[in-house]
């Protein structure tokens, strides 16, 4: 018999490799699937990790990984500081769409002005738009006792309706014949966020690995960032210690609002050009794994980014050279957080083979 | 800029190596919104390219990829299959209009066919069917088999094609019934179908009891048959909802167009352009009417179908009005395609607002 005994401390070394142990089982068994779909596991596996990075048009994918991890970074390292506290904002998307509404709107308002300070103040609205959506959540919490989880998530409901209805109405581009959609900011070189897009930089990028260094040194070597992991490590210590549960639950959320709804900025004034009905294609929630899969580290979540991205572009690829239907992608993108949800349990639980007497 | 130029370069030397190849086969790619078993909307794309590369049989081949999101996604796609090599792509929603045109731009040897959109490019054109014409004919059947005097349409995005639909199924159906009413849901997506079948309750709810569908799953039939009150396929056949509570259906059937701008590529005299074409040239079929329906309503209804495709009957014939009341059309006086294109009005007898 094999039977699990908590361990005293969760380990540190089983912290570190279960999201590599996780990444080949996702191997192992992803391959396995594909082979039961009838395609070759191998060459499936050595498209979605192989040719993004090194393949024949890695000219092309390995900035388009910029692209698609950039926002993920920026969102799961507001999660990240959340999620540490125990506080548990989950309406991430909703923030994004609001930093992208609020961003774009203050673009387009300017538009056709060619200022040197319009893209600067679209990133402030940017961060305005979704600190200010996060703070609805965090004021309720503080005032109420609502159940931030609740009240972020629906709030991405009411978000995508007011995407819609800015699409529709207030942003639609009035030269755009009735179709819905802004003008599109590709087009208009004071408020677009591209540095270079021939290598995939954007200032989404550089905030994201900005956003990296600061989380760091926060988390390390300051006093907030000491009292926003005791908080989720030790609630009565933290409360004992002095620690203002309102002003850390207004600071986590605050700034996981304005993290994403930068991303929401750069991503509408980059990437995506324009706000539209389906401008969000799941960013938010995207990163709540991100977060998880870097293990609320910083540095993990780069890594962690990195990877989704991977798998992302990978998949596509792998969907369009080897005819892998989407659905397929989308499990093998599932099994990678279910096995690191699974094999966490060696962190924190090991092995015992149980001798039972008289044998 | 040198992503462009290092794309062009790209594109012009796969290009070459496509011509050197395209003695044998042409690559032939395809870009869905939803999934390919959808049941509607990117099922009957996928199966008209695939009688598409049926017909061309080793001369072609298809590649595609399914369930990709409009917005930064679709460039992403779009390009990558540019990068492989393909001859001509065709997107296949209205979302993927400016993905199409900036990918276009960095590769002018790919011909590109966008559906639904208005923005077109020396190697881009746009392609869509006058569904309005098959609203006309299943307008009138709705009109005629309502009891209740109320349909339901349940919209996708509010973007003209929609709203040309419901204008011509509300014309139709008061046609057929001067008391008739007409409600619409505005669900902002193509395919859900959880939220279909929500709407499709909801209506039933409000007392309609004939549910159009410019969405593209089957579920409303499936809600419909399961709690009473008659629908119509939509884009699809969907026969198997026959004879109810699917009365006829409204099938898109892209597969001759594709052939021909396949072949058009293949000969090199593929040229952009701007195709609307309709019940005339078989690209909105109308799929056949049950026995739900009577003889009578039914042949008036085929009556309208023929001279649609003949050519004498327009469903936007005045008199109209705007649902304000202002005047449209004239009495005799045919919609222009430049407003149609653009149509962002609902006409006279139309309740609710078109969500701005």
């Amino acid at each position: 018999m094999i039977r699990l005994e908590k361990r005293p401390q969760p380990s540190r070394a089983w912290s570190m490799a279960t999201p590599v142990l996780a990444v080949i089982a996702t191997m192992v068994f992803g391959g396995l699937l594909f082979a039961a779909l009838g395609k070759n596991p191998f060459q499936s596996i050595e498209t979605i990790f192989w040719e993004p990075l090194f393949g024949e048009f890695s000219f092309y994918y390995r900035p388009q990984l910029l692209v698609k991890g950039a926002p993920l970074v920026l969102i799961a390292i507001g999660l990240s500081l959340g999620f540490r506290a125990g506080i548990w904002n989950i309406g991430a998307e909703g923030q994004y769409i609001m930093g992208a509404i609020a961003g774009a709107g203050v673009g387009l308002a300017f538009y056709p002005l060619d200022a040197w300070y319009v893209f600067p103040l679209m990133v402030i609205a940017g961060a305005l738009g979704g600190w200010a959506w996060a703070m609805l959540p965090a004021l309720l919490k503080v005032k109420f006792g609502t159940n931030e989880i609740l009240v972020s998530l629906m709030l991405v409901y009411v978000a995508e309706q007011l995407l819609a209805s800015m699409s529709l109405g207030l942003l639609k581009n009035p030269e755009g014949f009735g179709f819905p959609g802004s003008r599109n900011l590709n087009d208009y070189a004071a408020g677009n966020s591209w540095i270079a897009q021939d290598i995939g930089l954007h200032w989404g990028v550089a905030a994201a690995l900005i956003a990296v260094i600061f989380a760091y040194v926060l988390l390390n070597r300051h006093m907030a960032g000491f009292q926003i992991r005791l908080s989720g490590e030790a609630p009565r210590a933290a409360r004992f210690a002095g620690v203002n549960p309102t002003r850390l639950i207004l600071l986590c959320l605050g700034l996981a609002g304005a993290l994403a709804g930068m991303a929401g900025l750069f991503e509408v004034s980059g990437p995506a050009g324009q706000v539209s009905i389906d401008f969000n294609v799941g960013y938010g929630f995207t990163a709540i794994i991100v977060a998880f899969l870097g293990r609320l580290h910083p540095v993990g979540i780069l890594l962690a980014a990195a990877l989704m991205a991977l798998t992302y572009i990978g998949g596509e690829i792998a969907q369009g050279n080897l005819g892998l239907p989407a659905a397929a992608i989308q499990v093998f993108q599932g099994m990678l957080l279910f096995f690191l949800l699974a094999l966490d349990l060696l962190t924190n639980y090991r092995l015992r083979r149980t001798v039972t007497e008289g044998n | 800029m040198k992503l462009t130029k290092l794309l062009a370069g790209a594109a012009l030397a796969l290009g070459l190596a496509s011509t050197a190849m395209a003695a044998d086969k042409t690559k032939v790619g395809f870009i869905y919104v939803g999934p390919i078993n959808d049941g509607g909307w990117s099922q009957h794309h996928h199966e008209s390219a695939k009688k598409m590369a049926e017909h061309f049989g080793d001369k072609v081949e298809l590649v595609y990829q399914e369930s990709v999101p409009e917005g930064a996604d679709a460039e992403r796609a779009i390009t990558q299959m540019a990068l492989q090599g393909a001859d001509i792509i065709f997107t296949t929603s209205f979302g993927y209009m400016d993905a199409t045109l900036n990918v276009a731009k960095k590769f002018p040897k790919v011909k590109f066919e966008h559906a639904t959109g208005y923005k077109t490019a020396p190697n881009m054109s746009a392609y869509s069917a006058r569904f309005y014409e098959g609203r006309a004919v299943t307008g009138f059947i709705a009109g005629k088999m309502t009891k209740s005097n109320k349909i339901g349409y349940i919209g996708s995005f509010p973007i003209p094609e929609v709203i040309r639909g419901i204008n011509s199924t509300y014309i139709h159906a008061k046609k057929a019934n001067p008391d008739v009413k007409i409600s619409v849901i505005w669900l902002n997506t193509w395919f859900d179908p959880a939220k279909e079948a929500d709407a499709t309750q909801a209506l039933l709810d409000q007392g309609v009891d004939v549910v159009l569908a410019h969405t593209d799953s089957t579920a409303p039939l499936a809600v419909l048959e399961k709690n009473g009150g008659y629908g119509f396929g939509q884009a699809a056949d969907m026969i198997e909802f026959a004879p109810k509570p699917r009365l006829s259906s409204i099938i898109d059937n892209w597969a001759p167009y594709y052939i021909q701008e396949v072949q058009a590529v293949i000969d090199g005299t593929w040229a952009s352009h701007n195709a609307w074409d309709g019940i005339s040239t078989g690209m909105v079929g109308i799929g056949e009417i049950t026995d739900a329906v009577p003889a009578e309503v039914k042949a008036e209804a085929l009556a309208m179908k023929e001279a649609i495709a003949k050519g004498e009957y327009h469903p936007f014939t005045g008199p109209l009005n705007k649902q304000d009341g202002s005047p449209w059309l004239a009495d005799g006086e045919v919609a222009d395609d430049g407003t149609l294109a653009g149509l962002n009005f609902y006409v006279e007898g139309v309740d609710g607002d078109i969500p701005q």
